[in-house]
This record gives structure tokens, sequence and C-alpha cells, in this order.
């Protein structure tokens, strides 16, 4: 009841944006191989359901490891960042330059040394996420309002308490935006990585059904992949908001 | 808890290349309360940092003994302007932060924060979150917290400023009637806060600027606001920390 009555809004935006494209199609007479109408979508959807479903599942399987091991790598790395002085010097170069690198360019290496399973896509997943929660992380870790700095001095902390009870809860606001942002990339490696050399998964479908002019069931395979990287967005910030239950920006949005 | 006094001597501070004080010395007798007054920029801020040994950009140096001899570092608390709360620790667990970032506080201890909260009046609020509480409430619980650490030495830079004047005279009673027996060094820019609070009253000022006394009313602290003597002293010690430093006759024109 509640969740029809905030979100109304925005499923009447949704309904009448497919109504127009609806339209669209239906008054300029386009053909279907190059803009099927959403019904048209629909029905290839219906039709091709178990198909769709199989290729959904290795994508969404490839994004949600590259997701994990990107977030919890880019986060050992920030705070072993924030942890250890001497590696700064090292690391955050290296970071940076790994940083320069297009991942679109990386692609076909990584099929040519980790073949073309699902493991060369997991990690396009991981790199494409893993500089910018590292960084965001780091970021996060080096902002620690100074009061609580002298706080823990007076206190009596080590480096080792301070980093894990002050600065790291400290840095928890960066930490989850940095995973929102990391949840909307990390299909983008996946999907990258099937077009470059697949046998599986929803971008493999893609480039299959592009070539064979099955738009609709393009259309279909996208509206899996949307869906999905929808629900793992607010997946995410579900989880992050669990993490803090004392963040200010909660207080209002129980409505 | 025995009382410490501490004295600091070759206190000395560099602002953008010059000495901004120089072989500054100052004793704090066990158990006594000090004013520190000077205007912005005067480095009492600095001075009082430098006596926690906490980070400050500019070139320091300070020499502190203490009346045992030994270091002051472990035996000191710090109280700051902004209560310093942490937002994601309950009320409870702010109480508890030092044990908290030492190791693990045991249930004693935790019964101990429980009781302090209860000294300064909130302990129906040790389960909620910081947010939900005001700002004297919020200054209150940071009170607990210094006490919990029951250090000899207790330094305070402007505690009391970020809340409002009835609150701020309410957490004087409170933090006299607490802090009894603790050497507190408090920086202050509100002159009726120093001679309410103080046994002794220090102004830094001058170029370089230096240590001068300042005499305090007689009597007890907290002394009482309508005392004759704390309205007339806040007149003089205003006309005071106007003036150019070493004349004590310059008045507000």
């Amino acid at each position: 009841m509640s969740i029809l009555k905030r979100f109304w809004p925005a499923f009447l935006g949704i309904l009448s944006l497919l109504g127009l494209w609806q339209a669209l199609v239906v008054i300029t007479g386009v053909p279907g191989y190059v803009l099927p109408s959403p019904l048209a979508v629909m029905q290839a959807f219906a039709a091709h359901q178990q198909l769709l479903w199989h290729h959904a599942g290795i994508t969404v399987i490839e994004i949600v490891a590259g997701l994990l091991i990107g977030c919890l790598s880019g986060l050992g790395t920030a705070l072993a960042l924030a942890r250890f002085h001497g590696l700064r010097r090292t690391l955050l170069p290296i970071l940076l330059i790994s940083q320069a690198v297009p991942l679109f360019a990386l692609a076909p290496i990584l099929m040519l040394w980790l073949g073309y399973g699902m493991t060369a896509k997991i990690v396009m997943a991981t790199l494409i996420i893993y500089f910018p929660v590292a960084s965001t992380c780091y970021d996060g870790l080096r902002q620690t309002p100074q009061g609580w700095l002298d706080l823990a001095q007076t206190l009596g902390a080590n480096r080792r308490r301070r980093l894990l009870r002050i600065q790291l809860p400290a840095a928890l606001p960066a930490l989850a935006s940095g995973m929102r942002m990391a949840a909307s990339a990390a299909p983008i490696g996946a999907v990258i990585g099937e077009w470059v050399g697949s046998s599986q998964g929803l971008g493999y479908l893609m480039l299959d059904a592009n070539a064979r002019m099955q738009v609709d069931l393009m259309f279909a395979a996208l509206l899996i992949l949307v869906t999905f990287g929808v629900a793992l967005y607010f997946t995410t910030d579900a989880v992050m908001r669990r993490l803090m239950p004392w963040h200010e920006d909660r207080t209002g949005a129980t409505s | 808890m025995t009382s410490l006094g501490f004295s600091l001597s070759q206190a000395r501070l560099a602002f953008s290349g010059q000495w901004l004080f120089d072989g500054l010395s100052a004793d704090f007798a066990p158990g006594s309360w000090t004013g520190l007054l000077g205007r912005s920029g005067s480095g009492k801020s600095s001075l009082l940092r430098m006596i926690a040994d906490l980070p400050i950009p500019d070139t320091h140096d300070l020499a502190l003994s203490t009346g045992d001899q030994r270091p002051l570092a472990g035996r000191l608390a710090w109280m700051a302007q902004q209560d310093q709360l942490l937002p994601w620790r309950k009320v409870i667990d702010n109480v508890l932060l030092g044990p908290a970032l030492r190791g693990r506080p045991t249930a004693a201890q935790r019964q101990r924060a429980m009781a302090l909260l209860d000294d300064v009046g909130l302990s129906d609020k040790a389960e909620q979150w910081p947010k939900t509480l005001s700002g004297g409430q919020r200054q209150r619980v940071a009170l607990a917290r210094t006490l919990f650490e029951d250090a000899p030495v207790v330094l305070m830079d402007e505690p009391f400023s970020a809340v409002d004047a009835i609150t701020r005279l309410e957490l004087h009673e409170l933090a006299a009637r607490l802090l009894a027996g603790r050497t507190v060094l408090l920086v202050t820019h509100d002159p009726l806060e120093a001679l309410r609070l103080s046994d002794h009253i220090l102004i830094l000022g001058g170029q370089p600027a230096s240590l001068r006394d300042f005499e305090v009313p007689d009597g007890q602290r907290p002394r009482a606001l309508d005392a004759p003597d704390v309205q007339r002293m806040q007149s003089q010690l205003v006309a005071r920390l106007h003036a150019p430093h070493g004349d004590p006759e310059g008045s507000v024109s």
C-alpha cells in the first residue's frame, strides 16, 4: 500500500514513456527489425523465456561475483593504504596508472589469458569497479574529522583500533556511495566481457540476436539487464543503510 | 584518583615564520582550575594542544613536568568545543569509547558508564543514537566520557561555547561538581565562564604573547552569577582583553 503510494509517480512516468514508444512505432510504421514495439518485446520475452533465463543466470553470477570481489579488494586496498604509510608511494601511482588503462582494450587480452569462460568476465567486472571503490574508500578513510582523531589519541588508541573503530565507520557514508557506484558499473564489465568473446550470457545473446536481426529479443535481454541493475542498486543501498542505522539521511526515508 | 599538578616551561610556537610566543611558563597546582583567555589567534588553543601532545601544523616546543615526575601522557582527558560524539555509537557506547579504543569494555566498565550517565542526568538516553540528543545533552555525554577516563588532568578547549547561554550556565554547575579535585585547564572566550569556574585566570596576549595573571573573585566555584565581584570583574576582564597587553589601565572606548 505505502509502496504503491510512494512509487506511483515513477510507475506513471514509465508507463507513459512505454505508451509513447508504442505510439511512435504504430504511427511511423517503422519495421520491427529496426525498432520493435514494447508489445513485440514482451512477446519475444514470453516466447524465449527459457533461453533468456539461462543466459541471464550466467551474467548475474558474473556480475555478483565481480561486485563482491571488486568491493572487498577495493576496501582491503583502501584499509591497507590508510594503515601503512609506506605503501602509499608505491601503490597509489600504480593504482592511478591502472585506472588510465582502457578496460575495453584490455578485454581481448583477458580472453586470451583466461579463456572464453566466466573467469574473464568476472575479472572484467572486478577491474571496472576495483579502482573507484578503492579510491572512494581511501578518500573516506583519510577525511576523518580532526576532532575524532584528537579524541582517539588522547584516549590512547593504537593505529589499528583507530582505523577500525573511528576511521572506518566515519568513512561508511563515502564507502556507501562507492558501493552504489560499483553496483551500477559491474554489469558494464560483465557485458563488455561477453561481447568480446563468449558463448553464454546476456551480452552474448544480444550480440547473437543482433546478427540475426532479432531486435525484439535484444530488447528483451536488455530489459532483464536493466531490471537486474536496478535491483542490484537498491539491494546495495539497503545493505549500506542497514550498516548505518545512525546515519542522518535515514531518519526521513521511512515515510 | 589523586590530584596531580603540572607545570610547563619554554613553550614556544611559531606562526608563519614568527614566534607567536616564546619562553612561556606556567604552573598548575594539583586540583586547581585555571581559565586561559586571550583573543582569537593568540595561540591559546594551540598551547592547549601542545600540552595534550596533539598535532599542530606550526613549529612548536614545550617542556612539561608533573608533580610526581612521571609523564603526563595517558593521564589527561581532552574535551573539545564540539562534543565529538561518534554518531555510530549509542550514547552509552560513546561514554565507553576510551576502553573500546584500548581493548574491549568489561561489564564493570559498562556499569560505571551507566552510573556516570546517571550523574549527568541522561541514564534514560543510554541506548539512543547521539543524533536524537540536544546540544546540551550531547555536551553532557561528552562530559561523562571525559569523567570515565578518571584522569587527574583535564584539558578543555571552549567546551561550552557551542550551547545556548542558559544551558552553558547549567553545564558550569555540573562540570564544577563532577570534575572537582581534578586539575583543569580551561581555554575559553567567555570572561564570565572564566570568572565563575577558575581559581586562576591567565591571559595570553601581546607581541610576542606572554601569560599574565588576572585576579579572580573570592568564593567557591562555580561562583554565583549575581555575586557583585563577578559582575564587576567581568567588565575589568573584558577591558583587559581589549587593551594592549601590559596595560592594565586600558579601557574599552
